[in-house]
């Protein structure tokens, strides 16, 4: 800790993209729940901040932005997704599902019903993107035993350490048919 | 396990959470999900170095950009005169001396003490503007030498952090009787000494911190919607020390939080600049944290650095115990900080034990690193783990059993009320039922077998026990006042009786994953006798709850519950004289039970939704005697802190071909005192080991020479997965605490207390062939790997002499 500085010059600064306010737009129709959105957005725009932003459904949740905590976890075409990782133009023409989007009306989807039985979440933030992924991880038959799950749910992180209730309600599913 | 009977939704039901709703479905309003109108995005531009003179900003490119409604650097928060971050506890170290406590700005000021301290923000119409923008501004740095650790801090010569923290030094702070300490050491048989360092962590809550401030230009008043786990504490510290607004024209609003462990207890400067930036744009201001940043900007928790020595007897009685602690503050102090090492951690250096002398001192260091608060335990794991991992390495030398050691050392239930040595009365507790609890339920005896049965699959088992108490319920106020907190620790609630007998509680304490919905409606609607749907729980909103100092510190049933229960106290004996008129009876006469106000002995009796529709609609009532209404507000302040306490034993299995420790199995038995929702309690208690688990085996934080956070994403930060988590073993078994109405104690931090110590204790028990007397945490794949597969036995991580 006491290699010589050299407090003289800092680095020079990188120079910043060019100030750009024209970034392009794009006009796309995305598929959410079963229903199309046209939409025009900024072409950077993620997935995530589409749901959230554009549309309003802010079940997905922003969580690491780096696609390491599944809090934003969508199904596209019916396979699990960050919805951080996505861009929104990239997913024209796909059948998007937001945790929004899982209840048939007043009716519970299972795998919500199992968490609510098993207690399989505190504070809720990752909850919408542990569901959809559970839902996923039956649909792709990998909720055979308690330890195929743990690793195929592995990509959902929950601080409040849920865990073994969350593996408790998969498990309960994949039992009674699936997902 | 608990001391009514169950019924189907009241106290010991494990009634289903009520919030469950609108988590599952999408529709929980974290404060990310809410959008004002009108609203502008800020972005904040922080350090990239750690230490460095600011020798100029250039924000003129920035501010022309494309949607930039302003940037703001700390010329124009002094122009303003706005206060920095305040601290919330004063301690007060040897000879007097109170802690040095430099000035936090809220954007950094002539220098940056940390690599994320923020130095610019920039408010724009779209969040891409504003972070487009800030990469804009130009800033002019001369590094200095960086402080990544304790050690250089305190290296003779080094350059200051803070030029009124003399030798980078915050506090130098005892406890206990040195003197009386020193006498026992010189009549020990044994004296075993014991370094550690508890891992710096970073609490990494799912969601990152949020805030938006708003404004209303006609009324004056400011709203901050923020994710914090004490709207009020942030109304008090923003609004007074900061921006100086008065609380009627400040509301802070904590909607649905998603986790905190600690880290949104503070006042983060984040939340006065949207607050204030929209005062000065008269329009909505939203920041919204990456992870990234939230690692660079969320108070990081432990990061102690000690040295203790145990004194024993002939028999391995513990005779005296000295302990000597290096804390980390970080750059700056964060709001609990200064408490967390000294009247959290060092005041529990008893532990569970009858040690009759113990002296403790602690040293606060600055460095130039993310300020360290309080974060799930607060002190008490550090203690915890300290304590009972050097009973394991007093037992190894010696020569006693692990159990036998602590049961000759152990608190008897007939010694209750204790008194420690370094301050703290316990009330209650019951060590051995505990013990013989977890070691029936872990089939502690049946252990040898199974590790000879993992031997032969090429496996190291180990087994480890922990024996712990905690301090929680904070807290008195008179006691912490005089320890140098800065606020009372009571807590309040308002319950509103409506006419027709349905409930509002208003609770000054905050729920982010506790269940306090359901938990605290279970509470009203037993003892009130109102159905549970027939109560709604109300929190996290200044500008609708009277007041109320927060969750954290295990503290929301011990102190918030009992506030309750005083509340309803008196909402009851105002209900007894309005019963008293109706039925024309004396007031003595009339007695409360399951929602019917009766006549003692007799069939006559009132339901309480008559009552409540008799006090607003008083045509007959006592109104020369009382007031129509019913509604009443108390403020509890506890007696004293209340002591959850318990075992944990953890079995391990080492694969010694890639070092990976995993958890076969885990066994909680924990004293929590009385529980209102077993559910919801084991879901606490699993959430705390989890953590507990992480800290032990994965979670690092860690920092290069020049400062740089290298674990700074979920990438570089090991955070516990599903794959390590095993299914747990978790009971309760039960004293009651003395000093509260409820005889509860608190549920949120004993797993990560108790836990690290019983992980540890177990490894080193796996790796007992190999000589190993300590592995330091986390104990990672590398560290175990290089520990069996070292030729040098030299090399190997062993502490204790």
């Amino acid at each position: 800790m006491s290699e010589a500085h050299h407090p003289a010059a800092a680095p020079p600064r990188a120079v910043p993209p060019a100030p750009d306010g024209d970034w392009p737009i794009a006009t796309l129709t995305l598929r959410v729940n079963g229903q199309a959105h046209r939409l025009a957005m900024d072409t950077r725009t993620t997935l995530l901040d589409a749901l959230r932003d554009h549309l309003g459904l802010t079940g997905a949740k922003p969580g690491c932005n780096q696609g390491a905590c599944g809090a934003c976890t969508v199904l596209i075409d019916g396979k699990r997704m960050n919805a951080c990782l996505t861009l929104a133009v990239a997913t024209q023409g796909q059948e998007i599902t937001t945790i929004e989007g899982l209840a048939e009306g007043e009716a519970l989807h299972p795998m919500q019903q199992a968490f609510i039985d098993h207690d399989a979440f505190q504070c809720g933030y990752c909850t919408p993107g542990q569901i959809i992924s559970a839902v996923a991880c039956i649909r792709e038959g990998h909720a055979g035993s308690a330890e195929e799950i743990r690793e195929f749910m592995s990509g959902n992180l929950c601080r409040c350490g849920a865990y073994p209730n969350i593996v408790k309600a998969v498990q309960d599913v994949a039992a009674k048919g699936g997902a | 396990m608990n001391v009514t009977t169950h019924p189907s939704e009241g106290i010991g039901a494990s009634v289903r959470r009520r919030e469950d709703l609108r988590f599952l479905s999408g529709r929980g309003q974290y404060t990310d999900d809410l959008n004002r109108p009108g609203q502008l995005h800020a972005w904040i531009l922080r350090s990239p170095y750690a230490h460095a003179r600011i020798d100029g900003i250039d924000t003129a490119a920035a501010a022309a950009m494309p949607g930039v409604q302003a940037v703001y650097t700390a010329a124009d928060i002094e122009a303003a005169g706005l206060g920095g971050i305040p601290c919330g506890w004063q301690v007060t170290g040897k000879g007097g001396q109170v802690m040095a406590e430099p000035m936090h700005p809220v954007l950094a000021s002539g220098k940056v003490r940390h690599v994320g301290d923020p130095v610019a923000v920039v408010v724009a119409e779209t969040r891409n503007q504003a972070r487009d923008a800030a990469e804009a501004i130009a800033v002019s740095y001369t590094p200095l030498p960086a402080l990544s650790t304790m050690a250089a801090a305190l290296a003779p010569g080094a350059p200051l952090l803070h030029d009124d923290a003399p030798g980078n030094v915050c506090f130098d702070w005892e406890i206990g009787d040195a003197a009386a300490t020193d006498a026992a050491f010189a009549t020990a048989h044994k004296v075993v000494r014991f370094e550690t360092t508890n891992n710096r962590l970073v609490p990494n809550a799912m969601e990152p911190r949020a805030a938006i401030g708003d404004y209303d230009p006609h009324s004056g008043e400011h709203t901050l919607y923020t994710t914090s786990q004490n709207p009020h504490v942030i109304r008090l510290l923003m609004g007074a020390f900061v921006l100086k607004v008065p609380e009627h024209r400040l509301r802070v609003v904590a909607p649905d939080v998603g986790g905190g462990f600690g880290s949104k207890i503070y006042h983060y400067a984040e939340e006065a600049i949207v607050t204030w930036s929209a005062a000065q744009l008269k329009r909505p201001v939203k920041w919204t944290c990456e992870r990234s940043e939230a690692f660079l900007s969320d108070a990081h928790g432990r990061d102690h650095v000690t040295t203790a020595e145990l004194a024993l007897d002939r028999e391995g009685k513990f005779l005296g115990l000295r302990v000597s602690t290096l804390a980390n503050m970080g750059a700056y102090l964060s709001t609990f900080a200064p408490a967390v090492p000294t009247y959290l951690s060092a005041t529990l250096l008893a532990g569970v034990y009858t040690t009759p002398a113990i002296h403790g001192q602690v040293k606060a260091v600055f460095t130039s690193t993310v300020p360290v608060d309080a974060y799930r335990g607060a002190g008490r794991p550090e203690t915890t783990y300290l304590l009972e991992r050097l009973v394991d390495v007093a037992a190894r030398e010696m020569g006693m059993d692990r159990i036998e050691i602590r049961r000759k050392n152990f608190i008897r239930p007939d010694q209750f009320p204790y008194q420690t040595p370094v301050a703290l009365q316990y009330d209650s507790g019951d060590y051995e039922a505990t013990l013989r609890e977890a070691l029936r339920g872990a089939d502690y005896a049946g252990f040898e077998a199974r590790r000879a049965e993992a031997k032969a699959r090429g496996r190291l088992r180990g087994i480890g026990v922990s024996t712990y108490l905690e301090a929680c319920g904070i807290a008195p106020s008179k006691l912490v006042g005089q320890l140098g907190a800065r606020a009372g620790l009571y807590e309040v609630a308002n319950i509103r009786v409506h006419p027709t007998g349905s409930v509002s509680v208003f609770t000054g304490t905050h729920s982010h994953g506790q269940g306090h919905e359901t938990t605290f409606a279970q509470l009203v609607s037993e003892q009130l006798g109102v159905p549970l749907s027939q109560v709604e729980i109300v929190h996290g909103d200044t500008g609708k709850i009277p007041f109320g100092m927060g969750t954290y510190g295990s503290r929301s049933l011990a102190v918030g519950g009992s506030a309750m229960v005083k509340a309803m106290d008196k909402i009851i004996a105002k209900g007894r004289k309005i019963a008293a008129h109706l039925l024309e009876a004396s007031v003595e006469d009339i007695e409360f039970s399951n929602g019917q106000f009766r006549v003692a002995g007799t069939d006559r009796a009132k339901a309480f939704a008559e009552i409540s529709m008799a006090a607003y609609v008083p045509h007959n009532y006592p109104i020369e005697e009382i007031e129509p209404g019913l509604e009443e507000t108390a403020f509890y302040d506890p007696k004293n802190f209340t002591y959850p306490g318990g075992c944990h034993i953890c079995e391990v299995e080492i694969d010694p071909e890639t070092g990976e420790v995993a958890v076969v199995a885990f066994t909680a038995c924990d004293d929590v005192g009385r529980v209102i929702n077993p559910m919801i309690v084991e879901g606490q208690i699993q959430g705390g080991l989890a953590q507990g688990i992480g800290q032990a085996l994965i979670e690092n934080t860690v920092y290069d020479a020049e400062g740089q956070l290298l674990s700074a994403s979920f990438n570089d930060y090991a955070m516990p997965r599903a794959t390590q988590i095993p299914s747990f073993g978790v009971s309760t078994s039960t004293t009651l605490c003395t000093h509260n109405p409820l005889g509860v104690k608190g549920c949120g931090e004993v797993g990560a207390i108790g836990s690290p110590p019983a992980v540890i204790n177990a490894v080193v028990d796996a790796l007992r062939d190999y000589g190993v007397t300590h592995v330091e945490m986390p104990a990672t794949p590398l560290k175990i790997w290089s520990i069996i597969h070292a030729k040098d036995g030299a090399a190997l991580p062993a502490a204790a002499e």
